[in-house]
């Protein structure tokens, strides 16, 4: 079954043993956005995210799905309080991993300030959760893909398993478009996009690091052999060596790539063969990333 | 948003789980479905962006009450100008996973 | 800049360095010397500047626990397809894990807001530190009201109406304090170097509970707290 095509619910039900998933305040508690009601904008019980614990292949997780449908998955006051609340739980419940799926455009304009400051609330809590040794997976493949304040709260994750079709961004080419000009991001020229921000470009970087089909067996696999990765090399706490080597790299990427627009310069530097790639499969792809 | 609350009669629902089906996006609609105190009616809320249409949704609830035994429960809509095919269908959906073994 | 530092450090009891659209330097705050790092001229943060950033927080943490300034002044990230294809997403989580390094080793971390603040480029650094301090006539936002009633496809008129009414969407200084994310807003009156010195004590993130009490998020804290513990 597409992941893409998915709805949140959907894609916990495929992800996790079944039967196993306990949702923490479920839609009948009506959490809606009082902010969204005072506009007079439709409501979702959920607030468009929906958290919980369950298992996956017989590990214990902490999950949140984000609805990207509703509003485009954007972060309202509840959405984000949900989520960072989910993270909160994580320090007491110590689950093998907290899993992200991440499917949003960032803020939700209706509360902004709210947004934005959720979100800096699940900046902290995630790095909170990673210190506790609890690592933190996120999964994009969704229509929203994962943008704005969620693509910085993405790249705090452990691991970022994307699909071809999962976008990782911070602004989205309709704003870089309406700010700079048609010229700068052509946002309707749909292969350029997914050039620029898609799972292929991501992986090539190194920002995502598992790149599968769009199928939720798929994402449930690589999310399942990772965790188990996890339990037997356990998180080490982000030293300041760490991040001077994060920080060596990126430096390396602004040179390497000091005029680049788009993502074929980047396979070219980093694929065995970089003919034909939006074609390949993912094994394809991960094939010719390994040979070189 | 414009909304109501009808209570309709139907024959008593067998299996009562609670329950969301659906998604509010653009010509889509979300349905809770819950247990409630009485037996041989059920209670539905609906809260739409689309208004006007209160005949409309009367007709298509009043056969879904009919044609589903539904008594006991209330289904809560929330809606984002879903066409009556699409609320049939997902009102059906919501019910069968309520009432059923589906996950 | 000069009259800033000296305004609130004191003359001659500073030492920054600026670079373009980057600052970097020392400073007294009290008897403490910290450690002080910033954009100024409303700079659009790109993924060359956020490394800048990255790099100072890194090099204080190298030399030891002493309390960090921020002073942010920034118009958001900046909107290029060259940083988005560098992953400027990634360069900014990298700036709030250093930030976050810098905590967890006992640096004190406070964020001066002078000028503007804005979106991502708020999100980077300032919003991360343990308190946030608006100096007088500071602007914080998402986005001006204007194209959000484009997007949003709301009038503009009644965003304007109900931003009298709610601080939970309209730009302003004044909105994020009573939401909890500025702690203090600073007036001309006030000694600032006094301010500083008092703001410089180690705070968890209380910002959630802080907008409860102010009045202007009623449902962050009970909900998180709903989902964390029950």
């Amino acid at each position: 079954m597409s992941y893409f095509e998915a709805s949140a619910r959907t894609r916990i039900r495929g992800l996790v043993d079944a039967g196993t998933f306990e949702e923490f305040c479920p839609p009948e508690m009506r959490q809606t956005s009082p902010h969204l009601a005072r506009l007079n904008a439709p409501l979702s019980f959920d607030d468009g995210v929906a958290v919980g614990r369950a298992r996956l292949s017989g590990h214990a997780i902490l999950i949140a799905a984000q609805e990207g449908r509703f509003n485009g998955g954007s972060v309202g006051e509840v959405h984000g309080a949900k989520i960072r609340g989910l993270l909160d739980r994580a320090l007491a419940e110590r689950p093998s991993a907290v899993l992200l799926l991440i499917d949003s455009g960032g803020v939700r304009l209706h509360e902004a300030n709210a947004g934005l400051i959720a979100i800096s609330e699940i900046m902290r809590a995630l790095l909170s959760v990673q210190a506790a040794g609890i690592p933190v997976f996120a999964l994009v493949g969704g229509s929203c893909g994962a943008f704005g304040g969620m693509g910085i709260v993405t790249r705090l994750c452990n691991e970022v398993i994307m699909s071809e079709q999962g976008r990782l961004s911070l602004s989205g080419p309709e704003v870089i478009e309406t700010v700079k000009g048609v010229e700068e991001f052509d946002s309707r020229d749909r292969a350029l996009v997914w050039r620029v921000t898609g799972g292929k470009l991501r992986r090539a970087q190194g920002d995502a690091t598992r790149l599968v089909e769009d199928s939720i067996p798929a994402f449930r696999n690589a999310a399942a052999e990772l965790m188990e990765r996890y339990r037997v090399h356990s998180l080490p706490e982000k030293s300041l060596t760490d991040l001077l080597a994060d920080q060596e790299r990126l430096a390396c990427r602004n040179m390497q790539f000091s005029n680049a627009r788009d993502g074929q310069e980047v396979w070219d530097a980093t694929l065995s063969d970089s003919t034909h790639v939006p074609e390949l499969s993912s094994e394809e792809f991960n094939q010719r990333l390994l040979e070189r | 948003m414009e909304k109501f609350t009808l209570t309709l009669k139907s024959v008593p629902a067998k299996s009562r789980r609670t329950t969301l089906c659906g998604v509010v996006s653009s010509g889509n609609l979300e349905v809770l479905v819950e247990p409630i105190g009485m037996e041989d009616a059920c209670e539905i809320e609906v809260s739409t962006s689309a208004h006007g249409f209160r005949d409309i949704w009367e007709a298509v609830l009043n056969d879904f009450a009919k044609e589903h035994e539904s008594g006991g429960l209330r289904l809560s809509i929330n809606d984002a100008g879903a066409t009556p095919a699409v609320v049939s269908l997902r009102l059906s959906q919501a019910f069968e996973i309520a009432s059923g073994d589906a996950p | 800049m000069k009259e800033l530092f000296d305004r609130l450090f004191g003359k001659d009891r500073h030492d920054i360095a600026i670079e373009g659209l980057f600052l970097q330097g020392k400073a007294m705050v009290g008897k403490e010397s910290a450690t002080v790092i910033g954009t100024c001229e409303h700079a659009a943060i790109d993924a060359a500047l956020a490394l800048k950033i990255s790099g100072a927080i890194l090099n204080a943490v190298r030399e030891g626990p002493r309390p960090i300034l921020f002073i942010a002044d920034t118009q958001g990230q900046a909107l290029t397809r060259h940083d988005e294809l560098l992953g400027l997403n990634g360069y900014f989580a990298h700036i709030a894990r250093a930030v976050d390094l810098a905590r967890r080793s006992g640096h004190r971390l406070i964020t001066l807001i002078n000028g503007e603040a804005v979106s991502g480029g708020f999100l980077a650094f300032g919003m991360l530190a343990d308190k946030i301090c608006a100096l007088p006539g500071s602007e914080v936002r998402v986005m001006d009201l204007r194209a959000m009633s484009r997007v949003t496809k709301i009038e503009l008129a009644t965003l304007e109406q109900l931003a009298k009414e709610s601080p939970v969407f309209a730009p302003g200084v004044e909105n994020f304090w009573r939401m909890g994310a500025i702690h203090e807003i600073w007036s001309d009156k006030d000694s600032w170097p006094e301010r500083l010195g008092m703001a410089f004590a180690s705070l968890a993130d209380e910002r959630a509970s802080i907008g409860f009490e102010r009045g202007g998020r009623m449902l962050a804290s009970p909900i998180a707290q709903c989902v964390a513990n029950t």
